[in-house]
């Protein structure tokens, strides 16, 4: 599915060769990814520790709202972003009033700080994830050793911590691989040039598809590597399977409280502030929506159902084969769509439609698939550890019961992997609603999704509406993430 | 039941032949046009009127997605007529080789001398930095004047953005050679460069940056649609480039003559008079302003031919990325 595309566009105009431009873009894609990676992950590890290990009032809630960034259609968090950390954001204007010099977040810094933004709740997500996934027995055996929270953290920590940061490491670098609008607006200039932008000049000011395919190349080819890497150096830590009991972790008094305080309300802060100035901009236009937007919210939705449905019925058999033992390959396959270039994946497979049938007829369709192919590593990525957990706890009592097919998918596997299943599909369902990717290449007249809807919006001098758009579609796509992952939870419990 | 149903059938299928054999004229152009706040929706209506035809609008992205989907599709393209090019992508157009005469009398509004056998302008407007003039008092009245200053601005990328690649010309086609040096004045008022209009226009709405690189028409939409007369355009001394957008009848088409048909039609009050209030662009033949459309015009018009702006883009690029990329 990536490689037919990229296929098409290098069949169209082969040749590789990148040029001394190419080579700086290079290493800014490559400095801002591996920085955005480690400080999204670095931050990420306490605050999911202190999320796994504290029980307050409003805690379901916050874990759920800290998720809503990283559904946000890009253009619409880095407007949120700016109207905290910008010139004239709050932070200036709090930073001028206290007679404090100003931030400027336009540069290297601006981008790793919306790539944080963007990421730090998926990589929380996926640490808090494994925090979950040590059963609670282990902490109950831990507890009655009488463990302190050295050797907490050195027999039950770090061995979960060593098999899931490098699957988060590289998720977050690949994401920041592909970044366009994020780098070039708060990167400040054309010094801020990522390999995206660079195929953007290579498709559209160049006409030169030999050179965009060759870009696009060596971006997947990165994300590839990264896959690759994370996958050798993840181990598996090991723990075995549980009960399923309600996890008995007990959080360390002392300054450890006010640690885990801080880093929740840091992160929570950090997370919602640009959230609440997006609330803020967009109520007013949200009352004055013209017919057309809620048409394309609901053709939004319709999309964003379906190809929930492809992408977690591709990853469910994907990461069942692997757990099984299955060939290797399909680990790296599964990973491929993360780091795919979207403008090279759309021109493509408009050259492989366009001699069959007008573009523009299979918009949706296409919008469907392609979006179903990029939210597949996120998914693919949930599932696997758990698949792997399930296959190696009940995989032989399974076996030796004859449990197979349907039974074994109806009474094992999907009770089991409920929690990770709806977390997976509402993160699907979310991603499909933001994706602006590929039907702005095939779009009519009608058609439109909301995401496409805002930037015409946004194109037509409709800023009030616009954002009130961008209000409607952060909360529906946050609708469908919350009742898929609630929907998850309670059919795991 | 049953004669009833089988009536509406017959003339279910009766009313779908009479829609076959209505000929279908596709308009590739790019997406503002087809919204409901551009002139689409009115276009579509007038030419259906006259034409007997039936009217579909397909929307790629801006000028230059439009010309690279061009260059994709070739002579297999459903279109019949590209509405959106603007000026300095005619010669690539012209190139391609995929465009027949429209064999019409060249525009009669456009502020300069202006006249190509493939392609008809339908509506222009010059570049020029927009300010607030609440937040702003003194604009900067030239790109020397705005270099030494210390006012903000946003402006897009030549790369990814028609006004971007727009700005670049404007600034070669005053300097010429000098063009680096200006663009090195520039790099510290430079707060960012977006990947489109849109975005740099929120930014500077947001009150990121003092100006914006826009149109001399973007306060009219304040003015008319808002009611808001707080923003205005600098004047610059070097003058104003010149932004054309023009249409073209592809040789491929299945429906020559009314494609040909149409952008006459382009020229006709019909489509004319929907313009200011739409596009936010001058008309291109001789059409009544809104009131407050216009309080001043450039003393100047920059514009370079096709062929000098085709000559000059890449080199220009090349000195621009230099200049700004520390």
């Amino acid at each position: 599915m990536v490689a037919a595309p990229l296929g098409a566009v290098a069949w169209s105009a082969g040749g590789l060769r990148l040029s001394p431009a190419d080579l700086a873009a290079l290493r800014f894609t490559l400095t801002q990814a591996v920085l955005s990676a480690l400080v999204s992950v670095l931050l990420a590890v306490p605050v999911a520790r202190a999320l796994a290990r504290r029980r307050f009032p409003g805690r379901g809630v916050l874990i759920t709202l800290m998720g809503a960034p990283f559904l946000l259609p890009v253009i619409v968090a880095v407007l949120g972003l700016v109207a905290v950390f910008g010139r004239a954001g709050w932070l200036n204007g709090a930073l001028a009033l206290a007679g404090l010099p100003r931030v400027d977040v336009y540069g290297l810094q601006g981008v790793v700080l919306a790539h944080v933004f963007l990421n730090l709740p998926l990589a929380t997500r996926m640490i808090l994830q494994g925090w979950q996934a040590i059963p609670a027995e282990r902490f109950r055996l831990a507890e009655s050793l009488s463990f302190g929270p050295a050797q907490m953290a050195r027999y039950l920590e770090r061995p979960m911590l060593a098999e899931v940061v490098p699957g988060a490491l590289a998720t977050v670098f690949a994401v920041c691989l592909t970044s366009f609008a994020v780098a070039l607006v708060l990167g400040g200039g054309p010094g801020a040039t990522t390999l995206e932008l660079a195929i953007y000049q290579a498709v559209r000011f160049e006409f030169d598809l030999g050179h965009a395919a060759g870009l696009a190349l060596v971006q997947t080819a990165l994300g590839g590597a990264a896959a690759l890497a994370a996958w050798r150096m993840a181990r598996a830590a090991g723990f075995g399977a549980g009960l399923q009991m309600a996890p008995a972790l007990r959080g360390p008094a002392g300054w450890r409280r006010a640690a885990d305080a801080l880093a929740i309300a840091l992160a929570a802060g950090f997370l919602l502030l640009p959230l609440g100035a997006l609330l803020i901009r967009g109520l007013p236009g949200l009352l004055q929506l013209p017919d057309m937007v809620w048409l394309a919210a609901a053709r939004s939705i319709a999309v964003a159902l379906l190809s929930t449905a492809v992408t977690i019925t591709a990853a469910l058999i994907l990461a069942l084969a692997v757990a099984r033992g299955g060939p290797r390959w399909l680990d790296l396959a599964a990973a491929l769509p993360l780091a795919t270039s979207g403008l090279v994946l759309g021109t493509g497979l408009f050259l492989i439609v366009q001699p069959v049938m007008a573009p523009t007829r299979l918009a949706l369709p296409v919008t469907i698939l392609v979006n179903a192919l990029l939210a597949l590593p996120f998914v693919f990525r949930l599932l696997l550890p758990e698949a792997r957990a399930l296959e190696a706890g009940y995989g032989r009592l399974a076996g030796s019961l004859g449990l197979s097919g349907a039974a074994r998918l109806r009474l094992l596997t999907l009770p089991r992997l409920a929690r990770p299943i709806g977390f997976a599909a509402g993160l699907a369902a979310a991603l499909s609603m933001g994706d602006l990717g590929v039907i702005a290449l095939f779009a009519a007249e009608q058609g439109a999704t909301l995401p496409l809807v805002v930037q015409r919006l946004m194109g037509a001098y409709r800023t009030d509406a616009a954002a009130g758009a961008s209000l409607l579609l952060v909360g529906l796509s946050f609708a469908l993430f919350w009742a898929f992952d609630a929907g998850g939870r309670r059919a795991a419990a | 039941m049953r004669p009833p149903f089988l009536a509406a059938t017959v003339v279910f299928l009766a009313a779908s032949a009479a829609t076959a054999e209505t000929p279908v004229l596709t308009v590739l152009t790019y997406d503002s046009f087809v919204s409901e706040w551009g002139p689409g929706p009115a276009v579509e209506k007038a030419f259906e009127e006259t034409c007997g035809c039936d009217l579909r609008f397909v929307a790629a992205g801006d000028g230059a997605a439009l010309l690279s989907r061009l260059k994709l599709e070739g002579a297999a393209s459903e279109a019949d007529v590209v509405l959106g090019l603007d000026t300095n992508l005619v010669a690539e157009a012209t190139a391609t080789g995929l465009f027949a005469p429209h064999g019409q009398p060249a525009a009669a509004a456009l502020p300069v001398a202006w006249d190509d056998p493939l392609f008809l302008p339908y509506d222009w407007g010059w570049f020029a930095f927009v300010y607030d003039k609440t937040r702003l008092t003194a604009p900067p009245a030239s790109f020397e004047a705005l270099a030494a200053s210390d006012v903000k601005i946003v402006i897009q990328d030549p790369r990814s953005s028609t006004p971007g690649l727009g700005l670049l010309m404007w600034v070669k086609a005053a300097y010429g050679d000098r063009a680096p040096e200006i663009w090195k004045g520039l790099a510290d008022n430079i707060v960012t460069v977006t990947p489109g209009w849109s975005e740099s226009y929120g930014l500077f709405l947001q009150g990121e940056a003092d100006m914006v690189l826009s149109y001399t028409t973007s306060p009219a939409y304040h003015r008319i649609a808002e009611k808001d007369d707080s923003k205005d355009w600098a004047p610059f001394s070097e003058g104003h480039s010149l932004q054309v957008e023009v249409s073209g009848v592809l040789a491929a088409s299945d429906q020559p003559d009314l494609a040909r048909a149409f952008v006459a039609f382009t020229q006709t009050p019909g489509f004319q008079s929907v313009i200011p209030e739409t596009n936010w662009m001058y008309p291109a033949s001789e059409t009544a302003l809104p009131e407050g459309f216009e309080t001043a015009r450039p003393e100047k018009s920059l514009l370079m031919t096709a062929d000098e702006a085709r000559a000059a883009r890449d080199g220009a690029l090349a000195e621009w990325q230099a200049a700004l990329a520390q």
